[in-house]
């Protein structure tokens, strides 16, 4: 087949590539750009190749912030995905009340980051918050402002409070794809309502399962508003994320180099799990194929 | 393997059924005999899926009983009554292998492993799986899922009745065939109860012992296919089977004679004075064209050749009647007379069939 050929097609993309360039690219470079250079003030920068690079790779404060960011991936991923889909799983089919449902579901998604953040701060509060005034008055032993457990579990909890819907919306619209006639011939295999989850609604529910994982973990992993609303990265560094970090040393002590290096090797981390989600994602499909 | 049987059994979807149009499923009698073979018949939303829906125990009948060899089980759960169903679209566990999903209702029913393997071996044959047994389900063509459909409704030997509901849908047409031809031995061999649910007159005629006709959420006429097609008990069967389907006209009948739009016909049997809305139906198969005074007079439309015989379209005041002439006959424009073969009129009063009075 002979496929015309039209340069002037090219014109076509320019203003996406214009977009993209104002949008992404040319931050992005800046950002690059900082990471090789060092300046002593006065807009003068001269180069230092990859010192910033090597620097960030040797520091304890990135690691450490690197490890508190995986671990809290880990630990709202475990909770969420759960949740989430036992929650699906439970949800009405149809009718008046499955739609009560899908309202009060979606209500903690609507809620812009920061007023959640400073919701669950006022809600931990021990003088006026519902939350840790009542705790308090049980006699438990929690502050989240100086109480590394306290600070973590806080959250952690608001992390699914906020989002345990969006994975339990994925998984419902992928349970409601269903149709009757698989749960009918579960029946008449005799099958359990183990059996029914595993092999019928699990391996259905898989594809939006992926994306919620995917969501998920990109989000979480980026974390930065409402911890910092609630505890400001602390007490002392325990809730200080990668993105909280970031921003205290790009911002907070204007080292620019340092946190330009920093902030591409994160953005290298998500882009590399997010291949491998997405490899993982085409593939599921395809498997088994042959 | 039982005897069903149905009691007053009636279905409506309604919570609150008021008149008899709000039931999906009217008042129905009924034995299925243990070991026959039953094809239900009937076109789409005339309640066929609710009856067998109604039989497995997807679903509680509004009112009426079903007995499973004079055992009560309206209420049991589908669990309890150890029945097989497919369903009209592939249903496999994508993520098991063919053999596992072979072998699932019997695992679930903790059956003898060494029983399991040789069964499943069985079956795989019979569908013509063996080869791909330790393939995944994910990916296999319709087909071949819904073949696996139907070998997981086989492989229980022990199960009441087998039911199918319209399952060759997604097949090609010479794996139909085969398939089609394949339950039918089954059904030689080992002697299951079966249903078999479809709106192809083909499929159910060579499928079954006898026929169920459903109309309008009523079993209308059951039979054999010799019956379906020489005594249609209700206008509908007349219309619904055969290609294509019965002529009906309306008439006024009197002892042996049958007046249609003024024109005599005779009808060789006594029908006494039958009231109602009469008609007179004749299928096409008995019915010859003719040119001269007698008989009804008729234009031609059209005539279409379907290769093992001619089609007659042709027109009776505004009343389309089909006639069929043989591949070999000569049709000419002045034929415009059509006679029936006596033998194959039936008279229907308010679309039920008026018996003949025996002389």
């Amino acid at each position: 087949m002979n496929k015309a050929v039209n340069q002037k097609a090219w014109f076509l993309i320019l203003p996406v590539l214009l977009l993209v360039a104002f949008s992404a690219v040319i931050p992005l470079m800046t950002v690059v750009n900082y990471s090789v250079q060092d300046t002593f003030g006065s807009n003068k920068f001269f180069w230092v190749g990859l010192e910033w690079f090597e620097e960030m790779l040797a520091s304890e404060r990135m690691w450490n912030a690197l490890g508190r960011q995986i671990t809290f991936s880990a630990i709202i991923l475990a909770i969420e995905i759960p949740l989430g889909i036992f929650v699906a799983l439970n949800m009405p089919k149809k009718g008046f009340w499955a739609s009560l449902c899908l309202v009060l579901m979606s209500l903690p998604l609507l809620i812009p980051w920061n007023v959640v953040g400073t919701i669950w701060q006022i809600f931990g509060r021990v003088d006026i918050g519902l939350l840790g005034y009542t705790l308090s008055a049980l006699g438990i032993d929690y502050n989240y402002t100086q109480d590394f457990y306290a600070a973590w579990i806080t959250v952690i909890v608001m992390d699914v409070w906020h989002w345990t819907s969006l994975v339990a919306l994925l998984a419902y619209a992928g349970l409601q794809s269903i149709p009757d006639a698989y749960y009918q011939a579960a029946k008449i295999d005799q099958a359990s309502r183990l059996s029914v989850f595993r092999f019928i609604e699990l391996p259905k529910i898989m594809g939006v399962l992926m994306i919620a994982i995917l969501l998920r973990f990109m989000d979480s992993f980026m974390i930065y508003t409402e911890p910092f609303v609630v505890t400001g990265g602390g007490p002392g560094n325990s809730t200080t994320f990668l993105s909280i970090d970031l921003v205290k040393m790009a911002l907070g002590q204007f080292d620019l180099g340092p946190a330009a290096a920093f902030s591409i090797m994160y953005y290298l981390v998500i882009l590399l799990v997010s291949y491998v989600f997405y490899t993982v994602m085409t593939n599921l499909d395809k498997r088994d194929g042959h | 393997m039982a005897k069903i049987t149905l009691e007053n059994l009636a279905h409506s979807y309604l919570p609150n059924p008021k008149s008899e149009d709000d039931f999906a499923l009217k008042e129905l009698n009924h034995d299925w005999v243990d070991g026959e073979a039953y094809a239900l018949l009937g076109a789409s939303g005339c309640g066929k899926s609710t009856l067998l829906n109604i039989i497995s125990g997807l679903l509680h009948p509004s009112q009426g009983r079903i007995l499973f060899d004079d055992k009560d089980v309206t209420m049991s759960p589908t669990t309890q009554r150890n029945i097989a169903q497919v369903f009209q679209f592939p249903v496999v566990y994508d993520t098991m292998t063919v053999r596992d999903n072979l072998a699932f209702p019997l695992r679930n029913r903790r059956a003898d492993p060494a029983y399991i393997k040789d069964r499943v071996q069985q079956i795989a044959a019979m569908i013509g799986m063996e080869a791909t047994l330790d393939r995944k389900a994910r990916g296999l063509t319709a087909d071949a899922k819904q073949k696996i459909s139907l070998g997981r409704g086989m492989v229980r030997e022990d199960v009441n009745a087998l039911l199918f509901d319209e399952p060759l849908t997604v097949i090609d047409p010479h794996m139909k065939w085969e398939l089609r031809t394949q339950l039918k031995s089954l059904h030689h061999e080992f002697g299951h109860t079966m249903i078999y649910v479809t709106h192809d007159q083909t499929e159910a005629l060579t499928f079954a012992d006898k026929v169920v006709v459903m109309y309008d959420g009523r079993v209308v006429q059951m039979g054999t296919p010799q019956q379906l097609f020489e005594t249609p008990e209700h206008t509908f069967v007349g219309y619904f089977i055969g290609s294509p389907g019965m002529n009906l006209l309306s008439a006024t009948v009197e002892g042996n004679t049958a007046v249609v739009g003024g024109t005599q016909i005779p009808l060789g049997k006594a029908f006494g004075a039958p009231t109602g809305k009469i008609e007179l139906g004749v299928r096409p198969e008995f019915t010859s064209l003719a040119s001269g005074d007698e008989g009804l007079p008729i234009t031609i439309k059209r005539v279409e050749d379907v290769g093992r015989h001619k089609i007659v379209r042709a027109d009776f005041n505004g009343t389309e009647i089909n006639i069929l002439a043989p591949e070999g006959a000569t049709i000419l424009p002045e034929m415009n007379r059509v006679i029936f073969d006596p033998a194959g009129i039936n008279i229907y009063s308010d679309s039920w069939r008026v018996a003949p009075k025996v002389a």
